[in-house]
C-alpha cells in the first residue's frame, strides 16, 4: 500500500501499517542520532528532563552535511539504527512514535515498539541529496554544541519512507530477503 | 630529484575531497545504471531509481551524495626520486583535508579520542597509507569512507586448512551479517594473506579497483565470479528490502602470508564507493 500521513499520526492509522508498505510522510520531525540518543538516555537514568517533548513525536537518525548558502539543509539521509538500540526501549516508552532510519533493530527494540504502538521506516541509505528536497525547514532545537549530532525540528514534505517493523513486530528485512533468497 | 610543492599537495587534496563526495566514477555510474536494468524486486528498483536520482541531484546541485562524508582514506603512492618542498608531505595532506571538508560544505564526522568523542571540526586527521615506489611522481588517491558500512567490516584470521571453502563462508557470513545496515547494493573488498594489517589494507585497497575488472590471477579471478553470484542469491537486495543485486562487486586482492596462516578480511563498501585520484 501506498500512504500519504501527516504528522502526528492516530494510533489507529499506525495499526494499519503494515512492513512493506511506501509512505510519504509530511508534518514536523526531530533529527536524533548517536550522541544526542546518549545524552538524553543520561538525562533519563539522572531523572533530568529531556531537551525536547518526545511524546508523539518521529525520530530521524540523520545528521546532515552543513547547507549550502539558500539551502534549508545538506544531505540528509539515514544512519544505522542500531546504533540507536540500546537508547530506544527508554524513548519508545515516553511516547515516541516512529522511527526513521536503515538497517536491523535489536528484539528489545521491536517488543518496546509492539508494546508502544510504534513503527520503524527505512529511507533509502545514501540518498542524503534527494531526501534534502523533502525538507522543507530545519531548526537546531537541542544539544547546538554536538554539529551534525544536535536535535534538529525538521518540516517535511512527502518524505520517501518503507514501513520496515510495523507495530505487530512484522520485520520487512526478513520477509523480503526470505522472498528473494536462491541459496 | 624532483620538486613537488606542499601547496600543490594541498590543493589536490581538497578538490578530491569535494569530487569523490559529489561525483562517482565512471565506472560506479555504469554498476548502477547496470544493477537497475537487472533489479527484477519492484521494491528493490524502487531503490535502485532513487538512488540514481539522488546522483543527479547530487550532481547538479552540489549536495554531497551521502550525508556521511566519512573519514578521509588517503593511499600515497610516492616516487623515490621526489623531493616535497614548502612544507612536508604528512602536513600537506591534513591541511588538504581540512580544507576540502570546509569549502566543500562536507559533514565533520571526525572525533579526537574515540572514547571522549569530541568531533575535531575539520574532519581531520584522515587515514594515510604511504608507499614508496620507483619513479618520480606523486600519486594520491582519496576514498572518503562512510562508517555504515565499515562498522559491517570483518577479518577472520582462518586456518589453513579451512582452505578456499572457508574463505567463501567467512566472505558470505560478512556479507549477509552486513545485509541492510551496510547500504547495499555494496561493493565488498577482500583481502586474503599477509598478515593481520597487512589483509585488512588489501582489503581497503581492493575497493578502489575500477568494478568492471577481475583480479588478474585466474583461481581468485573465478573465486570472484562464484562470490558474487552467491551474494547475489542471498536476497538482501537495494536497501536490504529484497532482490537480485546485493553486491556491484566483489574485489579480492591477495598476499604471501605464514605457513600457519589464511587471513581473510572483508571491507564493505556501500554504493557510495568513493574515490578521486590525482598524479603530481
Amino acid at each position: 500500500m501506498i500512504y500519504h500521513l501527516q504528522i502526528p499520526v492516530s494510533d489507529k492509522e499506525l495499526a494499519k501499517l503494515e512492513a512493506g508498505d511506501t509512505i510519504y510522510l509530511s508534518g514536523v520531525i526531530y533529527s536524533a542520532r548517536d550522541a544526542a540518543h546518549k545524552r538524553m538516555y543520561e538525562n533519563l537514568e539522572k531523572n533530568l528532563p529531556l531537551p525536547i517533548s518526545v511524546d508523539q513525536i518521529f525520530l530521524y537518525y540523520m545528521g546532515p552535511s552543513p547547507a549550502r548558502e539558500n539551502k534549508v539543509i545538506g544531505s540528509a539521509g539515514p544512519t544505522t539504527s542500531s546504533r540507536m538500540d540500546k537508547y530506544t526501549p527508554a524513548l519508545l516508552d515516553l511516547g515516541v512514535k516512529g522511527m526513521i532510519g536503515k538497517g536491523k533493530r535489536s528484539l528489545d527494540v521491536k517488543e518496546a515498539m509492539k508494546r508502544n504502538n510504534a513503527v520503524y521506516m527505512a529511507a533509502v541509505g545514501g540518498a542524503g541529496a534527494l531526501l534534502s528536497k523533502a525538507i522543507i525547514s530545519s531548526e537546531v532545537v537541542a544539544y547546538e554544541d554536538l554539529g551534525a549530532e544536535a536535535i534538529r525540528k525538521l518540516e517535511v514534505k512527502d518524505f520517501p519512507v518503507i514501513v520496515v517493523i510495523d507495530c505487530k513486530g512484522n520485520d520487512l528485512y526478513e520477509q523480503a530477503i526470505a522472498e528473494y533468497n536462491k541459496e | 630529484m624532483r620538486q613537488i610543492e606542499a601547496k600543490d599537495i594541498i590543493q589536490a587534496v581538497k578538490e578530491m575531497c569535494i569530487e569523490a563526495t559529489h561525483f562517482l566514477t565512471k565506472d560506479m555510474v555504469c554498476a548502477m545504471n547496470d544493477a537497475c536494468e537487472k533489479e527484477c524486486s519492484p521494491v528493490g528498483k524502487q531503490v535502485l531509481e532513487q538512488l540514481q536520482d539522488n546522483l543527479k541531484i547530487a550532481a547538479e546541485e552540489m549536495i554531497p551524495i551521502c550525508q556521511d562524508t566519512g573519514m578521509a582514506v588517503v593511499f600515497v603512492e610516492l616516487g623515490q626520486e621526489v623531493s616535497i618542498v614548502g612544507g612536508n608531505l604528512e602536513d600537506a595532506i591534513q591541511e588538504g583535508i581540512r580544507q576540502g571538508y570546509q569549502e566543500g560544505y562536507l559533514r565533520m564526522s571526525v572525533v579526537k579520542d574515540p572514547f571522549i568523542r569530541e568531533n575535531t571540526k575539520d574532519n581531520s586527521p584522515g587515514v594515510i597509507h604511504y608507499e614508496v615506489l620507483p619513479g618520480k611522481d606523486l600519486k594520491l588517491t582519496l576514498a572518503p569512507k562512510g562508517f555504515g558500512s565499515e562498522n559491517m567490516s570483518k577479518i577472520f584470521m582462518l586456518k589453513p586448512s579451512d582452505g578456499i571453502e572457508g574463505a567463501k563462508a567467512a566472505i558470505l557470513s560478512a556479507v549477509k551479517d552486513a545485509g541492510p545496515n551496510a547500504c547495499p547494493p555494496m561493493v565488498v573488498g577482500v583481502g586474503i594473506g599477509g598478515t593481520f594489517e597487512k589483509c585488512a589494507l588489501l582489503s581497503k585497497k581492493a575497493l578502489l579497483r575500477s568494478v568492471n575488472e577481475h583480479s588478474n590471477l585466474k583461481h581468485i579471478e573465478e573465486l570472484e565470479v562464484e562470490l558474487l553470484d552467491a551474494i547475489n542469491r542471498t536476497g538482501i537486495g537495494p536497501g536490504g528490502l529484497g532482490g537480485v543485486v546485493t553486491a556491484l562487486a566483489i574485489h579480492i586482492e591477495t598476499y604471501p602470508t605464514h605457513i600457519a596462516g589464511l587471513p581473510v578480511a572483508v571491507n564493505i563498501c556501500c554504493h557510495v564507493n568513493r574515490h578521486a585520484s590525482r598524479i603530481l
